[in-house]
């Protein structure tokens, strides 16, 4: 890991603070902190942060005032939201206005480790992204975006409507291309309900972490894609059609759909 | 104040007309008992006139003067008559009773013969009323009936020797019979007497009964009715009308009675949703303030967990640490799952099997207690997709509380699973619904209980106007114009294209009006009668979709019942009746559980009877 993964973390509570300076110890992170909002878009006035880890809450306003911050300074820092499970809604609504990912608390060492692994490295692609539609004309891919008329939930899972009412859903390419490579796949179990933010699937990598995707959509699962089962690897080779992971009867999708991005619209912005 | 009283109204109304018909009545038998007890005097003194004439006649022929003044003295003695006295032609008085009036001369121009000589008419034949007249001689005395029999001229009075009588002469004097009317006046005003005591007491015996009858048949029950309503705007909805009989009022009252439990239950259920919102809200609160903490603890532990890579005892007493912080999240998570009502994990299941498997928990306590359980399921019962394990809670939880009712001497548990059908009528709704010409008919402005309505433009009488229909099937709250009177003749049209909506070929089956037709998208055709008056509706889509599933759960114990005060609050949340041993969560989680599958659950208890639960759960789920 680089010395210049800056993180500054965000939240009122000095004992979450103090935990997560601990925990970024563990691998090498410099840290910033800030207890509320105000001070925290001073900081990023003044630093450059390669991450941020902002609660949602906070006795001043909230995370999306950060996220507004940043978005209106056109950095490329990836802000990860903190919240309790209570606001998952809210949670889901910022992963539309462009922080990458969220973690409930409370949470564990490992889980705020990976959600961190991957942070630096959505940062760093979009970083050498950036650099070379500056540069030279030829981009490098360095993952396959979603098709047209496909829905993600922030990068990390996306969404498509069979005619028959059901939903496929399945993993972003570039959400695979911040973790290392697929060892292991946990799934849920058809019948089973999943609701939209709240993890339905366990990737176990080859470095030992374990990374948790996402659900783009509320229902109920109808079918696992077997062939993923028998093959996890499948899901790095062809994320978005055999790689994909259930099939689901989704419980609400005309309002949930608002919480997702068209993949078409990634598109438009990557000719221009 | 008192005529406020419809009870009194009623008895005053009822009182009045008796008076009345009593009142014509009696009058009208007073006054023909008169009439003929006056006749029968009448016909009396005439028949003495004649008599006297008769008994006199061969005295005058012979000119007896003496023995005919004495035939009248001895008649004129009896005590009803007055006098008797014959009058000549010229108006003198020949012979009478009253010897003081002999000789005296009649003014022809008197009351009393008047009726022959008026205007110097002839004397002629005339009737017996003619020849009547009752006159009183000085006011204070008694009314006297006077007749008068006049004296014929005949053959053998002019042919006889005295020609004291020409044989031009038709009436050759009168005889005058006055009788007293002492004695019938006195029997008329007994009569009366008798006639107005009778009607009094008729009158009050009428009143008496209807006063009774009014009591017992309405005043009485409207009381109870007022009474009950008094109670229900007082908030007691509970409170129930004894039966009172089956008439309309006895009809009203049990409607009523019907309608206070509809509302109960329906005044329940919201308040449940808004409890269960509250202790949401608390809940969530409550989640959200221990998740900080909790966070600070499973950071903590689980990075000392990381560092003390090498020391195994410490890891071990670590893991427990993050093992049970871990398990505080999940708790916490499921507390705010319950905030949210959370997603219940539905499933394909057998009802039956899954009361197998609750009553199998709590087996032991059930053999301890003596308690026997009998199933009355119907073995074909459908599958059914429910959240299994949240169903088995609740008839677990069911089964304690009415193990918990049941005394040490035991008792039984019952319970029944069948199939039922209910009817669609009242629920469906038309959602989308165009005219021939695919214009919609919804209005989303003109809402009816908050859901769009069918907008019909009316032509009728020359006025046009705009009507807007009730979508729900059944309910039939239908707004019109009361200016505008439908008929046979109305127009019915679409707003925007004037197509008629109005069916070919097909009346009301109840009125004879005609049908309006609605198509609704992909769900036939919605048919109301076009009548205001008549609420018909037909929707043979949703009637041959047929009744709505539901699976019906009674589960009934023969235990001490629950007392009517705490009926409605059994659901509330940390309402118990088993003091220190219960939290009073069970039966409010059930009815969470419950709602959260579209079901309903309701009471049934009496008390030392026992107490049945009825669970009805959706075999489908309402679109």
């Amino acid at each position: 890991m680089n010395q210049t993964s800056n993180i500054l973390v965000v939240d009122d509570e000095k004992v979450i603070i103090d935990g997560i300076i601990k925990i970024c110890s563990l691998e090498d992170y410099s840290i910033d902190f800030a207890m509320n909002t105000s001070a925290a878009i001073e900081k990023l006035s003044k630093n450059y942060y390669s991450i941020i880890v902002c609660d949602i809450m906070m006795p001043d306003g909230d995370g999306f005032q950060v996220l507004d911050a940043l978005k209106s300074k056109n950095i490329d820092t990836a802000l990860i939201m903190m919240t309790g499970y209570s606001t998952v809604e809210n949670a889901v609504n910022s992963l539309t206005r462009g922080a990458i990912d969220f973690i409930p608390k409370p949470f564990t060492v490992d889980e705020l480790l990976s959600s961190l692994y991957r942070a630096n490295k959505y940062q760093q692609i979009k970083k050498k992204q950036n650099s070379h539609s500056n540069g030279k004309s030829d981009i490098e891919l360095f993952y396959v975006e979603c098709p047209a008329r496909y829905y993600r939930l922030g990068y990390s899972s996306w969404l498509f409507e069979e005619k028959d009412g059901s939903v496929l859903v399945g993993a972003c390419d570039f959400f695979l291309a911040t973790i290392d490579s697929v060892a292991e796949i946990e799934f849920l179990n058809a019948e089973e309900q999943v609701m939209q933010g709240i993890s339905y699937l366990t990737i176990k990598t080859t470095d030992g972490r374990m990374h948790k995707i996402h659900s783009p959509v509320s229902g109920t699962i109808i079918e696992v894609n077997e062939n993923l089962k028998s093959n996890p690897a499948l899901i790095e080779k062809n994320p978005y059609f055999d790689g994909w992971i259930y099939r689901i009867i989704p419980r609400d999708l005309g309002y949930e759909i608002e919480n997702l991005i068209p993949c078409s619209s990634d598109r438009l912005q990557s000719n221009n | 104040m008192i005529f406020q009283n419809i009870g009194f109204r009623l008895i005053f109304a009822v009182a009045l007309t008796s008076l009345v018909i009593i009142g014509v009545f009696a009058y009208f038998n007073i006054k023909s008992q008169t009439g003929s007890l006056i006749s029968e005097v009448e016909r009396h003194a005439n028949q003495l006139g004649e008599t006297v004439i008769a008994s006199t006649r061969f005295d005058m022929m012979l000119n007896q003067r003496d023995r005919i003044q004495e035939t009248i003295n001895s008649i004129g003695k009896q005590p009803q008559i007055r006098d008797v006295r014959i009058i000549n032609k010229v108006g003198k008085i020949i012979y009478s009773s009253d010897s003081k009036n002999i000789n005296k001369m009649v003014d022809k121009r008197a009351e009393s013969c008047y009726a022959c000589h008026s205007e110097d008419r002839p004397l002629e034949q005339i009737s017996i009323t003619e020849r009547t007249r009752i006159f009183k001689e000085h006011p204070e005395l008694n009314r006297i009936l006077g007749i008068i029999t006049p004296i014929y001229n005949e053959n053998s009075c002019w042919q006889a020797d005295c020609h004291a009588h020409p044989k031009n002469q038709k009436v050759l004097g009168v005889l005058d019979v006055s009788i007293s009317l002492a004695e019938v006046d006195k029997t008329i005003v007994t009569r009366e007497w008798e006639i107005v005591i009778f009607a009094i007491v008729a009158i009050i015996a009428v009143g008496l009964l209807i006063a009774f009858f009014v009591r017992r048949w309405v005043s009485n029950p409207v009381n109870d009715l007022l009474n009950a309503t008094q109670q229900i705007s007082q908030g007691n909805l509970n409170f129930a009308i004894k039966d009172l009989g089956k008439d309309e009022i006895g009809k009203l009252s049990s409607s009523f009675n019907n309608m206070t439990k509809k509302l109960a239950e329906a005044r329940l259920q919201l308040f449940q949703s808004d409890k269960m919102a509250s202790l949401g809200r608390l809940a969530a609160g409550v989640a959200h303030e221990i998740n900080n903490p909790l966070t600070g603890v499973l950071t903590y532990s689980s990075f000392l967990l990381k560092r003390t890579k090498n020391n195994p005892e410490l890891q071990e007493d670590l893991n427990i640490i993050v093992r049970e912080t871990l398990r505080s999240r999940e708790i916490v998570k499921s507390l705010l799952d319950f905030a949210r009502q959370s997603v219940p994990r539905k499933s394909k299941a057998n009802l039956n099997e899954i009361i197998d498997k609750a009553i199998s928990v709590i087996q032991n306590q059930l053999s301890v207690k003596k308690i026997k359980i009998i199933k009355q399921s119907e073995n074909n019962v459908p599958p059914i997709t429910v959240d299994s394990n949240q169903i088995q809670q609740v008839f677990i939880n069911l089964f304690v509380n009415a193990s918990d009712s049941i005394s040490e001497s035991g008792g039984t548990i019952t319970i029944e699973t069948k199939q039922i059908s209910l009817s669609p009528f009242g629920v469906a709704q038309v959602k989308n619904s165009t005219c021939p010409k695919r214009h919609s008919l919804m209005d989303n402005e003109f809402k009816i209980d908050g859901l769009p309505s069918l907008k019909v433009k009316i032509i009728s009488g020359g006025k046009e106007g705009i009507i807007h229909l009730d979508p729900v099937y059944g309910k039939h709250r239908n707004l019109y114009q009361p200016e505008i009177k439908i008929d046979n003749e109305t127009k019915f049209l679409c707003a925007v294209c004037n197509t008629s909506l109005v069916q070919q070929n097909k009346n009301c089956p109840k009125c004879g009006a005609p049908v309006l037709a609605f198509e609704v998208d992909g769900q036939g055709i919605y048919e109301v009668c076009s009548s205001e008056n008549t609420n018909w509706e037909k929707w043979d889509f949703v009637d041959s979709a047929g009744l709505k599933e539901y699976i019906e759960i009674k589960i009934s114990d023969t235990g001490c019942g629950i007392s009517k005060e705490d009926i409605p609050k059994i659901f509330e949340p940390f309402f118990t009746t088993k003091g220190q041993k219960g939290t009073g969560l069970g039966l409010a989680v059930i009815w969470g559980i419950i709602d959260n599958h579209n079901g309903t659950i309701s009471v049934e208890s009496e008390i030392d009877k026992g107490t049945t639960f009825t669970i009805r759960l959706p075999l489908s789920q309402l679109k």
